[in-house]
């Protein structure tokens, strides 16, 4: 489904991502975990093309993204056919990005009425199914700012759900949640991934990592230094680097737990 | 708790009594029965808003005395010459200059507004370049140059340049006053209009365009549906400011020269009967009851964009979620 061959993305001098091969099968959980500055959000937006790549290639569902290919020369994508590829791919923000003029009902259903072009009454009815689905039902007229946090971010799921994606990125999508808040985010999520969508998430919930992921992609320095199922990346790291990590993690998480 | 008696006692300690009255209820709430007596807390005593309130009245009304029994200010005129025909077609050609140029100042002033928010640096310039001449000179001096604009070119054409024309009109014949004023004021209100609307779009958070974009929606969907509906409820309060702010500007439009709006009309007839102030207490009027319509739009405009705005709730959303919570007999 996603297939990243060497990518690298600079910021003018700054070199963010230092080639990075990552491969995604349909209907796997990828988790990219690692120190912030990593690269980890960065790859994310490449996948679906907010940052444009400046090395290697990445395809996603065997298309390749934001350019053309002409023989052997690239050609940079008007952002109308940007934006076609990006309608099969949804994306979760940390920050819900809600558009708070909008009822619940109304951020869901703008995007397939406006860029798909479905009629309205069965937007709806798709758009009350998805609320359903995310545990918001009846919250439907619902202004974000009226919601919480959790429920906020289970509105923009459903948003995200509601193009039909291949895909759903996720970047971080419980760090700005208050600590009980974060548990029914994760319980949609983990539900998503048992009905079989593919999922690539930014996170730093390790026992959601642990449950849940295919794969997880430890990421540092814009690069990956380890790959696999959690059982071997997270339960017996290979790099001095991971184990650094995963023991600042585990002694934060504890340093909660006492508090 | 001993209330009935604590009452009894003086003043000082009735307050002290409130306070651990509030401390029980408190203490009631959390043991699970929420359904205690509501607070009746005597009043605080407020001398000082009273006598505040009492001068500033007394002063209104010596003012009001004052001026109606002034005989300088010879009300019989103004009751004569308020309703005046020549006024109120001076109040409409007011009215529509207002209209035409604020059109003109809010169209091009969203153009400049995106012009400035472009990527491409002549479109910046350029949108730059108009904001520092038409902010940086006096919009009476404008209009005294919009007049003289025939001696500059007295004809006008549209066609290709040293190709064909299409239409050509002499300036001269065209209603030219009211056409020079507008524009005039129009084009002074765009620079002032871009940079409103350039707040305004500024402020939407750079999250909403990115979700947008990533929910497939083109430049102008986004601009369209996400960023200027929230851009609106900046935008809107200036722009009223903006809008009676012309309509008092309007009364400079004799530098043209254009005569027949509400100022000139009733210095018009000042100057003839000799009775400036009276006219010019008639023109207030007009200019207040104009402005006074212009507000009431605007609070309804207001209103409309500041949907999802605030975390309060709607009485309309209030009754219905306690009409829910009435069905399902329990908290949210």
């Amino acid at each position: 489904m996603v297939r990243a061959t060497s990518v690298e993305k600079a910021f003018g001098g700054l070199k963010v991502l230092k080639g990075i091969d990552i491969t995604v099968q349909r209907g796997e959980v990828a988790c990219l975990v690692g120190p912030s500055g990593s690269g980890k959000t960065t790859f994310l937006r490449c996948v679906n093309h907010l940052e444009q790549i400046t090395g290697g290639r990445l395809y996603v569902d065997g298309v390749l993204m934001g350019y053309r290919e002409r023989g052997d020369k690239l050609h940079e994508m008007s952002p109308r056919d940007a934006g076609k590829q990006r309608r099969d791919i949804g994306m979760v923000f940390q920050h819900f990005n809600l558009f708070p003029h909008m009822t619940a009902l109304q951020n869901i259903i703008e995007a397939p009425t406006q860029v798909r072009g479905v009629k309205k009454s069965e937007a709806i009815e798709t758009a009350r199914g998805l609320l359903a689905r995310v545990g918001l039902d009846g919250k439907e007229k619902a202004y974000p700012a009226q919601l919480s946090g959790g429920q906020q971010q289970r509105v923009a799921i459903a948003r995200a759900l509601a193009m039909k994606p291949k895909l759903m990125l996720f970047d971080e999508p419980t760090s700005a949640l208050d600590p009980e808040l974060v548990g029914e985010v994760l319980k949609v999520m983990r539900q998503l991934a048992v009905d079989g969508m593919t999922m690539i998430v930014v996170t730093h919930e390790m026992g959601f990592a642990r449950e849940v992921a295919d794969r997880v992609v430890f990421m540092d320095g814009g690069v990956v230094v380890e790959e696999g199922p959690p059982s071997e990346v997270i339960s017996n790291p290979q790099h001095e680097r991971t184990r650094t990590f995963l023991r600042r993690m585990r002694q934060e998480e504890h340093a909660e737990e006492q508090v | 708790m001993g209330r009935a008696v604590r009452r009894d006692q003086d003043r000082r300690d009735q307050r002290g009594d409130e306070l651990t009255h509030i401390g029980s209820r408190v203490e009631v709430a959390g043991a699970g029965n929420a359904s205690g007596d509501p607070i009746k807390a005597v009043p605080l005593r407020r001398p000082g808003r009273w006598i505040a309130a009492f001068v500033v009245l007394a002063l209104l009304v010596l003012f009001v005395y004052g001026a109606a029994t002034n005989d300088n200010f010879q009300w019989d005129t103004y009751r004569k010459y308020v309703f005046d025909k020549r006024i109120s077609e001076g109040a409409w050609v007011t009215v529509q200059v207002t209209f035409w140029a604020m059109l003109i100042g809010v169209v091009l002033g969203v153009v400049l507004a995106v012009m400035r928010l472009t990527p491409n640096p002549v479109l910046q310039s350029v949108s730059w370049l108009y904001l520092w001449i038409f902010r940086g000179t006096p919009v009476y001096v404008q209009l005294v140059f919009w007049g003289l604009f025939t001696s500059l070119y007295p004809h006008m054409a549209f066609g290709i340049p040293f190709g064909p024309r299409f239409v050509h009109f002499d300036i001269q014949t065209v209603d030219a006053a009211f056409f020079f004023a507008t524009i005039g004021l129009g084009l002074n209100e765009a620079a002032y209009m871009a940079e409103i609307v350039r707040a305004g779009i500024s402020s939407v958070d750079e999250g909403q365009t990115e979700a947008a974009c990533a929910l497939g929606m083109s430049w102008g969907l986004t601009m369209r549906r996400v960023v200027l509906p929230q851009a609106m409820r900046v935008i809107i309060p200036p722009t009223g400011n903006e809008l009676i702010s012309m309509l008092k500007t309007t009364s400079l439009v004799v530098a043209v020269p254009l005569s027949t709006d509400l100022y000139n009309q009733q210095a018009q007839i000042a100057g003839v009967i000799f009775r400036p102030i009276p006219l010019l207490m008639v023109a207030a009027t007009w200019y207040l009851a104009i402005t006074s319509v212009l507000m009431v739009g605007q609070y309804f405009l207001e209103k409309r964009f500041s949907r999802g705005a605030s975390r309060k709730l709607t009485g309309r959303q209030l009754e219905a979620l306690a009409n829910a919570m009435h069905v399902t007999g329990g908290g949210m």
